[in-house]
């Protein structure tokens, strides 16, 4: 880490989003973690997301569980609401404030661990109930924070910085999600922010649960020759097959894209998320090719990458649940408590 | 774009943008760490090996490095480099015995200086330390040229002036007094010296032939002449309405020195809209601070003379059409105006003047009297006889003065040893390292966010008593310890190694001005478009780093912005960013090369 932290100085020619702000006022804490860590790269990614998006701070809120990972909503948009949840537990912190206030975008980030391991149930019921969130899996196949140990991302035969091979097989939350009917799947690397940068922004927008699951090198514990997911490995080892262009509501789509190579998908506030396929025989809209297509691959030891899988026109948990409209804290008293008598009529019911 | 060449000696220096804009090329960021350490006399020495006259340059410097300065690219006011000088100067402890010895045995070769003003004394301060004799003829009572003669004691006390200069003659410079060179014949025929350097000045002040100036004489004066008189106090007195014509800086020391002589009220006069005026701002600001009118837009007509007596003078009152670059398109006359004075002074401008300087020597002029210099080693078209200072180009200042000086010792010491004045040592540039461990660095990287610091001033009643009460008084020590610390250390580079990159993008990430990019190769046109803030200042450079080893992208640095606070170097990794401090070596006489250094006798 370093101790300083940065200076307010910054560069007067820096770009400005709508609300008139720079990326310099879009960010957090000073990051106590490892310098050269990937997880910091995913930070700097959020942070100019969500500036391209011109979101406002206070619409914001980041979740996170523990680990590395889940330290680094404090080093983004400190204007934004946040909670720290015990490990493996931020899925259930989500629901609860999610169902609470529906206006709001929640960017949960997690780790491997925090995800896969300990928190693997949870994971699974967000997406069941197709949670309205952006999910950042900021995987580096170890636990980081707790000095090294294998993940269950840990492919097999990954060397541990001390020679330790990994033998068991590992959960691969893309293949998982898409099992369990996900309706935006997307991978990406921390080395790679011209295409992760745009999965993040389609993530934002996109109404449902959004996985994106970013390769993120430990460089203290899992950066060195035999690890797969080390820097080098990875730049080795990824493939893209959709790069994304997401297009906002009220901005042209510049660019001349060839077709049969470009899928434009609406999302359900009209804008757009250009697909562009490097591989011609991918479809990121159809879920069971595309599944076989991912695993055939990852058995070539090669990973996808991109926006692998989008349906928007899935219900998301509040239209699957007819909750109310409107945020509950702006319901009046009188319709949020049933009150004594209401409450007596209700349990009439069941009785 | 090629990977870029950091070896060239131009490109680290250019990064410390006061270094490369200082005609002497003094080490400011070093100086200013020195400074905040209280380390005063070693402040003072890197000053005097560069400048010569820290104790005046930290007064009267026309201070080319503060526009230069890159903390006014990231806030509005550049670091106060000048008033610095003067602190080291002011609390310097004795440092004449850190002089280089002068050999007690001499070389043989004998040198003239024309002139005791800055460049001759900075050619003197060369030589004698390599065992030169050098005779220095001067045409009044006492040394430092137009530095004692015309810029005025309460911007230059005397003190300073007789310590720095004394120092030079102290290390046995043989210094003629009242002695006008007058015939350059004479001297190079009969003088028995190997080498002539001219460094007299540019003593001419313009005329403005206008009506009424024969018969307005008595109240009518040349500004760096009238100067001159008050400086010898052969002028006590003055009008009480003076006007000056002409906005440069002499105009200012003119204006501001009436006031002390006893006049009422100082108007300077201008052709043109301020935009236009030579003066600097501070001195503009000064003389305002003394309530000196500054009335632009009139053009001098003629002197008004009535009963064989100045009363004042005519001006055309000039309106002017600009073009969106700021530039006059058109002007014309909408009237005229009346000005009432007791005194003018002309302060328009200074010109050069050989007369003592036969014209058959072989030393070529041009029609304007300007005499054909080379820009690199000083000499004239006459082997041998050297030119520098305002002599050599036409008025400039004294950091160039002192520049040329050095320059001219350069060849004046290849001449004497028979080396070709053509073939000098190159600048070079070396570099260290500022690592002392993980996130620590010899120097103070933090940013601080301090504003300049304001002079503080005598007070407007005090300050007209005396002539010589030098006005500002120097920074305090609060003051000092807060100015310090806005130094960048812009001489404290980022030296990147392309082969230890892991492309994690953590310095592009903590980089508080977005001067670090990771992006494909392109031509500069295009690739400074494509930056994470784009690089808008083509006069400063992009270093573009080798291809990196995982993609094959390479690394990019506008140098323009960067604060030199060293997190990109804290951040990385692989240390693939290093903080490294560049020493510029700038060479002098004594650098030149053995073969250039005379033999001494081995018995003194
Ligand atoms: C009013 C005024 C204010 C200025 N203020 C500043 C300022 O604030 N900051 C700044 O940097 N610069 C300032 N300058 C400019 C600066 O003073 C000069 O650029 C600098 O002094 C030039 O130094 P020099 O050695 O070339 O010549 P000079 O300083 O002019 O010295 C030449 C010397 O040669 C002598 N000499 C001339 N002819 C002969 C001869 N034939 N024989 C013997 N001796 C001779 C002269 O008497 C003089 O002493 C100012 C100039 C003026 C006129
Ligand atoms: C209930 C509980 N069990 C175990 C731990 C110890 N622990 C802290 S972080 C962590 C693993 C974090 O791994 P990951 O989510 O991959 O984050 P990383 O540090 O790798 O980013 C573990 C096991 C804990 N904090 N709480
Ligand atoms: S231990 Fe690994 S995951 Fe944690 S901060 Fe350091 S590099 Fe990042
Ligand atoms: S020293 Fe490094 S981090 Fe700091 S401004 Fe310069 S390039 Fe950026
Ligand atoms: S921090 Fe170091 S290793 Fe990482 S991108 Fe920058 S220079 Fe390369
Ligand atoms: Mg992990």
């Amino acid at each position: 880490m370093t101790f300083i932290p940065k200076p307010k100085v910054r560069n007067p020619s820096l770009p400005r989003n709508d609300l008139g702000l720079t990326r310099r006022d879009y960010e957090g804490a000073l990051s106590t973690l490892c310098a050269g860590c990937g997880h910091d790269s995913i930070t700097a990614a959020l942070t100019e997301a969500i500036w391209g998006e011109s979101l406002e701070p206070q619409n914001l809120v980041k979740l996170s569980g523990i680990g590395c990972s889940s330290k680094t909503t404090a080093y983004f948009v400190s204007g934004g609401h946040g909670f720290n949840s015990v490990h493996g537990r931020m899925p259930s912190i989500a629901m609860g404030a999610n169902a609470a206030n529906r206006n709001l975008h929640y960017i949960g980030v997690s780790g491997d661990g925090d995800t896969l391991s300990i928190g693997l149930g949870q994971f699974c019921h967000a997406i069941r109930r197709n949670l309205n969130m952006l999910y950042v899996i900021e995987n580096n196949g170890v636990y980081g924070l707790t000095k090294g140990q294998f993940s269950a991302s840990a492919d097999i035969g990954s060397k541990a910085k001390k020679g330790d091979v990994n033998r068991q097989p590992p959960i691969d939350p893309v293949l998982l999600a898409m099992n369990l009917g996900a309706s935006f799947i997307a991978r990406s690397f921390s080395g790679d922010k011209a295409q992760l940068v745009p999965l993040l922004q389609a993530g934002l927008r996109h109404r449902g649960f959004a996985l994106i699951d970013v390769i993120s090198p430990c460089v203290t514990f899992n950066d060195h020759e035999g690890s797969t997911k080390s820097y080098a490995y990875t730049r080795e080892h990824y493939e893209p097959v959709v790069n994304a262009d997401f297009v906002p509501l009220q901005r042209e789509i510049v660019a001349d894209y060839a077709p049969g190579e470009t899928l434009p998908i609406v999302m359900h506030d009209g804008s757009r998320i250009v697909l562009h396929k490097v591989a011609r025989d991918y479809d990121p809209t159809d879920r069971v090719a595309a599944s076989a297509y991912i695993q055939a691959r990852l058995k070539e030891g090669e990973f996808l990458t991109g926006l692998l899988y989008v349906d928007p026109t899935q219900k998301e948990f509040h239209e699957l649940n007819d909750t109310p409209d409107v945020p509950l804290n702006s319901l009046a008293p009188e319709v949020l408590s049933p009150g004594s008598r209401g409450l007596e009529r209700i349990l009439a019911r069941y009785r | 774009m090629p990977p870029t060449d950091t070896s060239h000696p131009d490109y680290y220096h250019r990064v410390v943008d006061c270094q490369w804009a200082c005609p002497a090329h003094t080490d400011v960021p070093e100086y200013i760490r020195l400074i905040a350490q209280g380390r005063f006399t070693d402040a003072y020495m890197v000053n005097r090996q560069a400048n010569v006259f820290p104790g005046i340059l930290g007064r009267v410097c026309d201070r080319p490095c503060e526009p230069a300065c890159r903390r006014s690219r990231v806030e509005d006011k550049p670091v106060a480099i000048c008033r610095l000088k003067r602190v080291a100067a002011d609390h310097k402890d004795e440092f004449v015995s850190r002089l280089p010895k002068i050999p007690a045995v001499k070389n043989g070769k004998h040198v003239a200086c024309i002139g005791a003003g800055t460049a001759s004394l900075t050619v003197a301060n060369d030589l004698l330390p390599l065992g030169y004799r050098v005779t220095i003829f001067e045409q009044f009572g006492e040394p430092g040229g137009l530095m004692r003669t015309n810029i005025p004691s309460f911007r230059l006390p005397q003190a300073v002036l007789d310590e720095e200069i004394g120092v030079i003659i102290g290390m046995g410079a043989d210094l003629k007094l009242n002695h006008p060179v007058k015939s350059m014949r004479e001297l190079l025929a009969h003088g028995g010296f190997d080498a002539v350097f001219v460094g007299s000045g540019a003593p001419k002040g313009k005329e403005l032939k206008l009506p009424g100036r024969e018969e307005g004489a008595a109240n009518i004066h040349i500004g760096i002449e009238w100067l001159e008189s008050v400086a010898f106090e052969h002028v006590k007195s003055i009008g009480r309405e003076v006007l000056i014509i002409g906005v440069g800086n002499t105009a200012m020391d003119c204006c501001r020195t009436s006031l002390r002589l006893g006049a009422q009220h100082v108007k300077v006069m201008a052709r043109k809209p301020r935009q236009f005026f030579k003066a600097s701002d501070w001195e503009l600001d000064d003389a305002e601070e003394e309530n000196v009118g500054i009335i632009v837009n009139r053009s001098p007509k003629r002197f008004v003379v009535e009963n064989g007596r100045l009363t004042g003078m005519l001006f055309d009152v000039m309106e002017y059409d600009l073009d969106g670059a700021g530039r006059i398109t058109a002007e014309r006359v909408t009237g005229e105006e009346f000005f009432a004075a007791d005194d003018v002074i002309l302060a328009i401008g200074q010109e050069n003047a050989f007369p003592w300087i036969e014209r058959d020597l072989g030393i070529e002029f041009d029609k304007w009297s300007v005499p054909a210099v080379d820009p690199v080693t000083f000499q004239s078209t006459r082997p041998g006889v050297f030119f520098g200072g305002d002599a050599a180009f036409g008025p400039k200042n004294i950091i160039w003065a002192v520049e040329h000086g050095h320059q001219a010792a350069i060849s004046i010491h290849r001449h004497c040893q028979g080396e070709a004045v053509t073939e000098r040592l190159a600048p070079g540039v070396n570099l260290q390292s500022r690592k002392m461990g993980m996130h620590e660095w010899s120097y103070s990287n933090d940013y601080n966010p301090a504003e300049r610091r304001l002079m503080p001033h005598v007070s407007l009643k005090e300050r007209f008593k005396k002539l010589d009460i030098e006005v500002e008084l120097g920074y305090t020590a609060e003051q000092t310890a807060a100015e310090v610390q806005r130094c960048l250390n812009c001489d404290i580079q980022t030296v990147f190694e392309a082969k230890l990159c892991i492309e994690c993008d953590a310095c592009i990430d903590i980089c508080p001005t977005d001067c670090l990019t990771i992006t494909a190769d392109g031509p500069e046109a295009e690739l400074r478009t494509r930056l994470r803030a784009p690089a808008k200042n083509p006069d400063q450079l992009l270093y573009v780093s080798a291809p990196l080893k995982q993609t094959g992208r390479v690394m990019v640095k506008d140098e323009d912005l960067c604060v030199h606070c060293g997190l990109c170097a804290e951040r990385c990794p692989t240390a693939a960013w290093d903080m490294q401090k560049s020493h510029v070596a700038w060479p002098h006489a004594e650098d030149q090369p053995p073969s250039c250094q005379p033999s001494l006798p081995k018995i003194a």
